[in-house]
């Protein structure tokens, strides 16, 4: 006769793999292992450094670069028109987009502009801004305020229309009037998705600003770039890309900060 | 001053053209100093005749008359809701202040009555925080003390206690009635909870199911102040009947007009 098993069994966490472990040490061992790689391969010589120069003489450029001062002319170039554009962006795109999402009238005008001009990509607006504005500094940073203006009157727009509408009622009850509540439940309703419009406005700005450089300018990141792939230097180009990354990291780290420092009731 | 609710009817019309009648001639008033509480089934329109009343609806027909008021600055409502709506962003103190400040109260005169129903509520130590920081129970308390601060005419309070959990619920019954005993401001209070009815009002308003009528209007004549001995009387007992025989026949109404 077939007798059951008789045993025991302990009950197993089975989400156990969805708690993601972190591993600090990984990460950090993992780039270093593969700057050393490519710090190896290049010294091999077997890839030419004209295509890849080893990280060491990249950072060897870069240091004489910022010795000369003459990267931070470049970067402080790109960062003012960044600056500009992005501000200017930042601070028309939030009226706009809470005109847009609050009256009817500005709705209506504003959505079928926007639906209109939105996916025009706005590098292909530079020549036009050129023309009208010069080859100066407003056309570069009418560009990146165009480029950012459009994320964030989205984002705001959105915003508006999702604000809880039990707290506006309950602001009405208090004696709230329209505009009042526009600046006590609106703003600070819409202040996560302003900064989610400025994270993704400021990798736009980064590109756009690049891309306005290599069309016409004398200083700047972008500028850099283009030069010195013109004269076949390598490592100065591998600069300005560094450059470019930390400064979308550094930006990304600003924005958090600022976030939690705006918002400290999102824990 | 008398809140008068005048033949109050409304009907909701949606996009496609298709209407619910939620209300259907709701009359009566709420005097001075009196806890009115409006209880019927589920759907019979009881947030739609608080939102009339507090001006956050427009009704089809008829009207809420404050009579017999003062012109001055005091707002005519003030409401408490089901789902707390507390501005996350404020903390329990600057949540309380709102209505004061859309009032221009000065700041410091703000801080005195913020604290004095703080006090009422039982809120100290706790002025700092932010809702997310609160159990349901303690929102409601900011909810209430916020309302109570701004001084209205008339409180609004649509199933404050309906999110709660029995126990928290209960103990909030027991506060309310204590806090409106030291208050005693007029109070027009929705329920679908026939206990809490009878354990809060003064009147009770019953409505029948949607569209919503009233039933019946009944005078609770129990002693103040009212605590948790009260609800194991006979005469409580029996206003608690006398609403259930009254719902039960609408509920059996409802079964029998869906065949179930
Ligand atoms: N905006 C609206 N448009 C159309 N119909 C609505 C609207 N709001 C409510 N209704 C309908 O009106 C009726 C009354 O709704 P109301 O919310 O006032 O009921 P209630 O008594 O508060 O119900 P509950 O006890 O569930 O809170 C319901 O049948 C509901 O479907
Ligand atoms: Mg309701």
């Amino acid at each position: 006769m077939d007798q059951p098993m008789v045993g025991k069994a302990i009950v197993q966490d089975k989400t156990y793999f969805l708690q993601m472990r972190e591993h600090p040490w990984l990460s950090i061992g993992s780039f270093m292992f593969i700057l050393l790689l490519w710090e190896g391969v290049s010294r091999m010589a077997w890839i030419p450094s004209l295509f890849l120069p080893a990280p060491s003489s990249i950072l060897s450029e870069g240091w004489t670069m910022i010795k000369t001062g003459i990267l931070f002319k470049h970067i402080f170039s790109s960062l003012s028109r960044i600056l500009w554009g992005f501000i200017i962006a930042c601070s028309l795109g939030i009226i706009a987009g809470i005109l847009i999402g609050s009256f009817s009238i500005p709705e209506a005008v504003g959505n079928p502009i926007i639906a209109a001009t939105f996916p025009i990509p706005k590098i292909a607006i530079l020549p036009l801004l050129i023309l009208w504005l010069g080859i100066g500094e407003a056309s570069k940073v009418a560009v990146i305020a165009l480029g950012v203006f459009f994320p964030m009157v989205i984002n705001v727009y959105t915003g508006v229309k999702n604000v809880d509408p039990l707290l506006i009622k309950a602001a009405l009850s208090l004696g709230s009037n329209r505009a009042r509540i526009i600046r006590k439940v609106i703003f600070p309703s819409i202040l996560p998705m302003i900064f989610a419009g400025m994270k993704l406005g400021i990798g736009i700005a980064l590109l756009l600003v690049v891309a306005a450089e290599m069309v016409a300018a004398d200083a700047g990141i972008g500028f850099m770039i283009l030069t010195a792939a013109d004269l076949m230097q390598t490592n100065k180009l591998m600069v300005g890309l560094i450059v470019l990354s930390l400064l979308g990291i550094f930006f990304n780290w600003l924005f958090k900060k600022l976030e939690h420092l705006v918002i400290p009731w999102k824990q | 001053m008398k809140v008068l609710i005048d033949h109050l009817s409304k009907v909701y019309a949606d996009r496609r053209g298709e209407s619910t009648e939620a209300l259907r001639d709701i009359h009566f008033d709420i005097r001075d100093n009196e806890f009115v509480v409006v209880v019927g089934p589920s759907g019979c329109g009881k947030s739609t005749l608080l939102n009339i009343v507090a001006g956050l609806l427009s009704s089809t027909s008829g009207q809420v008359v404050f009579e017999g008021t003062q012109i001055d600055s005091r707002p005519h409502t003030a409401v408490v809701f089901q789902d707390f709506a507390l501005f996350p962003w404020r903390t329990v103190l600057k949540n309380i202040v709102y209505g004061l400040e859309e009032r221009r109260i000065r700041g410091q005169q703000q801080q005195e009555i913020a604290r004095r129903y703080i006090t009422l509520v039982g809120l100290q130590g706790f002025e700092n925080k932010y809702p997310h920081q609160l159990s349901g129970g303690m929102k409601q308390r900011v909810s209430i003390a916020r309302a109570l601060a701004n001084d209205s005419l008339l409180l609004l309070m649509d199933e404050p206690f309906s999110a709660l959990d029995a126990q928290t619920r209960t103990l909030m019954q027991y506060e309310l009635s204590r806090i409106w005993e030291e208050t005693h401001k007029s109070l027009l209070y929705i329920t679908h909870n026939i206990q809490e009815a009878v354990f809060l009002g003064d009147r009770v308003v019953v409505l029948s199911r949607r569209p919503g009528r009233i039933l019946d209007i009944i005078k609770i004549d129990l002693p103040r102040p009212r605590g948790e001995h009260l609800t194991l009387e006979k005469r409580y007992l029996e206003y608690v009947d006398a609403i259930w025989g009254h719902i039960k026949n609408q509920a059996r109404e409802a079964m029998e007009e869906t065949g179930g």
